[in-house]
Order: structure tokens, then sequence, then C-alpha cells
């Protein structure tokens, strides 16, 4: 029988393995989209707490967590393109000068 | 039966995202990714949050994975190898040590009397959810509009082609 334990496991092995993700590759792009499953698993566990609490209030909290994601999808991936026009490459190991 | 479909859907999420994120072909890894993201569409339904499900579809897996795929189509790394992925002698160590750390700590949870708790069946209805955000929360979608609005503002700024100014200087 599944509790609200199983649903926190099943989003806490997605959290590590975005994590795994974002520490491991290289591609730029690669990065953010498990920057967005990070917070796809977060999504997982405020929808389980509702469900378990027979509150509201992390469902509405999800649609927080998307707006966010969606505004740092378009900003990072803008700041790809900027990049890419500077560099011709988005590797993130040649993302290593903050200077101009 | 939600918890067959709840062990077949969390197998599917656990291995696209796990496939998602060792794949060298970018294009490759957004389908994954956008396989995971219905799975757990699926979940959300599953947990009582239909209009979630809904918006975790239309948003994640439609609108902005087709971002990524526009952006990466459009940069054309399509068919680019990196030139070395994860590098496995480095984080091979840490990824066994943190993994035999979480089944530790999965089985220290699971062994918690309140593992066997049946989780409540819950429904949330569209009309109340969309009530609550438009009435209890109407301040705080407000500013989360704000936020967007920034957003686009800053994703154009940053996006625009620049004029010809680094000659003058």
């Amino acid at each position: 029988m599944i509790s609200v334990y199983h649903y926190m496991s099943v989003a806490a092995i997605l959290f590590a393995l975005g994590t795994f993700g974002v520490l491991t590759r290289r591609n730029a792009i690669v990065v953010f989209m498990c920057i967005e499953l990070m917070l796809n698993s977060v999504n997982l566990t405020f929808i389980a707490l509702s469900s378990h609490l027979q509150n509201m209030d992390g469902q509405v909290f999800v649609l927080f967590v998307m707006t966010v994601a969606a505004a740092e999808a378009a900003v990072g991936l803008a700041l790809m393109i900027a990049f890419y026009r500077n560099r011709e490459s988005i590797d993130v190991d040649q993302i290593n000068m903050l200077k101009w | 039966m939600a918890s067959l479909l709840f062990y077949i859907l969390g197998f599917i999420m656990l291995t696209a995202t796990l496939l998602c994120i060792t794949r060298r072909n970018p294009v490759h890894a957004v389908i994954y990714l956008v396989v995971g993201f219905f799975a757990l569409a699926l979940m959300f339904y599953l947990l009582g949050a239909p209009l979630v499900a809904a918006w975790e579809v239309i948003v994640y897996a439609g609108a902005i994975m087709v971002l990524f795929l526009f952006i990466i189509m459009m940069l054309g790394l399509a068919p680019q190898e990196l030139p070395e992925g994860p590098n496995w002698h480095r984080w091979g160590p840490l990824v066994l040590l943190s993994s035999s750390l979480m089944a530790c700590t999965l089985l220290l949870i699971f062994q918690d009397p309140a593992a066997t708790e049946i989780i409540g069946t819950y429904y949330l209805a569209p009309q109340e959810l969309g009530e609550a955000l438009f009435g209890r929360y109407a301040l705080a979608v407000e500013v989360v509009s704000f936020q967007l609005l920034f957003a686009s503002i800053g994703a154009y700024m940053l996006g625009r082609s620049l004029p010809k100014e680094d000659d003058e200087s």
C-alpha cells in the first residue's frame, strides 16, 4: 500500500538524479533541464503533502514553482544564446570568466 | 490498483530521468525528460490534483521543453557529441557513497510504522483551486505575473542582437 513516504522517496530520488545531472553534465542546456527536474521533484513533494494533509495550499504553491521555472528557463536560455554568440559553444567548463 | 499505478509510473519516471541525464545527444535528453514529465503528471492526477496535472503537461512538457528543443535546434547542437560525458572515474565513488546513503535512509524511513498508512484519497476540483487562486491568493498571482513580465523583458534584453557599439569602444 502506498503511503506519503513512497511519494516523498520518489521525489527525493528525482532530486538526487537532478543534482547528479547538474554536477556531471557539461552541456549547459542539459544542466538547465536538470534544474527543471529538481523543481519538478519539489512539485511532487508539494502535491503529495497536499494530498496527505487534505489541504489545497500545496497545489497553489505548485503554480508559483512552475512560474519560477518558466521564468528561469526563459532567462537562462536567453543567457545561453548570448553566450553562444560570444564563444560558439555552451560548454559550462568554458563559462569561467565573469569579467567581460 | 492505485499502488500498481504508482509503481509503474515511478519506474517510468525514474528510468526516463536516468536516461535523460546520461544521453549525449541533448535532443534525446529532451525527449526522455518529456516522457518523465508525462509520468509525473499522471502521478499528480493519482494524487487528486487534476488541474496541476494539466499544467504539468501544458506548461512543462508543452511549453518549456519545446523552448529547450527550439534553442537546441537553433544553436545546431543536436548532432554534436560532447567530448567527454560524466567522468565515471572521478564521479563513481561519490555516486556509490551517496546512493548507499540514500538506500540506508529509505530503509530507515520505511521501517517507520507510519509508512504503512495508506495515503488518503483526496480530490481537489479544478473549480475550487481556481477560486482559491483568484480569491484568497489573488495578490500572489499578481506578483508572479509581474515576475513573468520581468523575465520576458530580461530575456529580450539578453537575447537581442547588439548594435555595432563594439567598434566605437
